[in-house]
């Protein structure tokens, strides 16, 4: 999170829902995105993110609620809103018929550039993403990873203010992976907001400012990984090892110590007060002779937060 | 700039024209297609009745030419590119579906009257006078529009499969063909088929295209180029706001 004060949203989703024949989709959901920030929304596989990505995009409309992108409302000023954003979606939807720069020419003219802006912006971003010498090439003859660089240099031809992401890194190879999430640091770095979709939880602890994280059509957290990973877990556990061998019945009579069970030459200790589990380890150090030669603490992975946070209440 | 002007709007719908003739007109086949398919039908009936005068199959052929290259590419365009995930680009593209559907009729008008022109020139090379050549000029612009229309409205059920569309579009578009007057004079059919030719747009076209030839009609001029007036704008405004209705369905 950045600053003390929120900026302003830049996405404001209002109890948006989507229902496909008898089953709901999208339920309710509600969320803002800030100014500058890069929000990931995390959910399993038919959890709603796609459909809910789709409506705030103008892609499809909502059955109920509101999206006001950039200040417009998504239904009633579809056009506007959709100048200030730019779109990568999960599969590359190039002209593969066309070579890279005629994309990048059809997009610049979609997006209402001058033709001279738009030759200029092309260079540049092809540059960019590496594509630059075979940009006269046609975009079938191009592997997955340089389409998927492609659309994003398609998706950002009017320098927009806001980016939608839809899994862009998925089955890409380390490179493209690399220079994606780069770029995507850098232009967040410019100031654009950047909506990120994915699967990848190291993706987003790395990336993401605040993620949410969508169950069955509904938001069941929000808020900084840091903040999430801790806010699920209140047991904590600390892997501490000795220079000697110290008997399990002493670490587990120690205060605070809920458990401790061994783990190779190491001990693991749970806790629900990890500072005075802490304190007494190095106590019973000093009291027992035995250095400690190493002392983690283990927090929890966005990972298990994820799994947490899906996996509760489950029909 | 405003991007939802009216001008901003014509200016893309331009954008997305240029990409369907670049993706889907300039192929060797479809341009044989729009040439030899109308070339063929005409050929067929020329051998077969004989006692029909050149100049009454040439205009004919001038009619089916501009229908059947009209309505050619455009029903599949939609489905090719809900299939191929493009369609999706556009929607999120600051774009609106009226300008989309407009992008893909000007693509089919500038097709049909380049090919149609083809055939003008073979009635002309073959000794045929024109009489009315201004009227043909806009009787070719106004049915070109009217005929892209109906390719547009070919292309409204929301399937992403193309040979459904393809397949709808052929049960439509060749019954058009027989009921207007193209292969049988309007004077000599039975009553019931004068009733389905006065509902049928390329009745009046071809009306007009043999009164360009031949300085002879069935319907007064102004009535052919009022009802293709009011068959386009039907069919435009018709296209625009049942694609506006099932484009989400498509996604």
């Amino acid at each position: 999170m950045r600053g003390v004060n929120p900026m302003p949203a830049v996405i404001h989703a209002s109890d948006l829902t989507k229902v496909f024949g008898k089953s709901t989709a999208v339920d309710n959901v509600s969320f803002d995105v800030r100014e500058g920030e890069i929000f990931g929304f995390l959910g399993p596989n038919g959890a709603g993110k796609t459909t809910t990505t789709r409506m705030l995009t103008g892609v499809i409309p909502p059955d109920a609620g509101t999206a006001t992108i950039l200040g417009h409302d998504i239904r009633s000023e579809p056009v506007q809103a959709k100048q200030g954003f730019g779109v990568v979606p999960e599969t590359s939807n190039a002209y593969t018929d066309l070579t890279a720069w005629q994309n990048l020419m059809l997009m610049g003219e979609l997006y209402g550039l001058p033709r001279s802006q738009a030759e200029q912006r092309s260079s540049d971003l092809l540059g960019m993403v590496g594509l630059l010498e075979r940009k006269d090439q046609k975009v079938q003859a191009y592997s997955k990873g340089m389409k998927q660089r492609l659309i994003l240099a398609m998706a950002l031809i009017h320098e927009p203010e806001l980016l939608f992401l839809d899994e862009p890194t998925s089955g890409l190879d380390v490179q493209s992976t690399q220079m994606i999430l780069n770029l995507l640091r850098d232009l967040n770095k410019q100031g654009t907001t950047i909506f990120l979709t994915t699967h990848n939880m190291e993706e987003a602890n790395r990336l993401c400012h605040r993620v949410g994280i969508i169950r069955a059509g509904k938001i069941v957290a929000i808020d900084a990984p840091e903040k999430l990973k801790t806010a699920i877990d209140r047991v904590h556990k600390i892997e501490v090892s000795f220079d000697r061998e110290v008997s399990g019945d002493a670490l587990k009579a120690l205060p605070s110590v809920t458990g401790a069970n061994r783990t190779g030459d190491k001990w693991q200790i749970t806790t629900d007060n990890r500072d005075a589990v802490i304190h007494s380890l190095a106590s019973f150090s000093q009291q027992n002779g035995a250095a400690i030669v190493t002392l983690n603490t283990l927090a929890p992975s966005l990972d298990d937060a994820f799994l947490r946070l899906t996996q509760e209440e489950k029909p | 700039m405003n991007p939802a002007g009216f001008s901003e709007q014509v200016h893309r719908a331009w954008a997305i024209a240029k990409k369907d003739i670049r993706i889907y007109y300039f192929k060797g086949p479809v341009l044989i297609f729009g040439v030899f398919m109308p070339v063929f039908l005409f050929l067929a009936f020329f051998m077969g009745s004989k006692q029909l005068p050149l100049s009454f199959l040439i205009s004919g052929l001038v009619g089916m030419t501009l229908f059947f290259t009209a309505t050619a590419v455009s029903p599949a365009i939609f489905p090719w590119e809900g299939q191929a995930k493009t369609l999706e680009r556009l929607a999120s593209c600051p774009i609106t579906i009226e300008a989309i559907v407009f992008g893909d009729m000007i693509a089919s008008i500038l097709f049909g009257i380049g090919i149609t022109f083809v055939t003008v020139i073979i009635g002309l090379a073959l000794g045929l006078s024109l009489l009315h050549g201004i009227m043909l000029l806009a009787a070719i612009l106004l049915a070109a529009v009217c005929f892209s229309a109906i390719g547009m409205l070919l292309a409204v059920p929301p399937t992403n499969v193309p040979s459904n569309i393809m397949m709808l579009s052929s049960l439509i578009k060749f019954p058009l063909v027989f009921i207007s007057g193209i292969f049988i004079p309007l004077d000599q059919m039975p009553p019931w088929g004068l009733a389905l030719a006065v509902c049928s747009p390329l009745t009046y076209f071809t009306d007009l295209v043999r009164y360009a030839f031949t300085g002879t009609d069935f319907f007064p001029v102004w009535i052919d180029i009022a009802a293709l007036a009011v068959f386009t704008l039907v069919f435009t405004v018709g296209t625009m706001y049942l694609h506006k209705r099932t484009m989400p369905k498509r996604m």
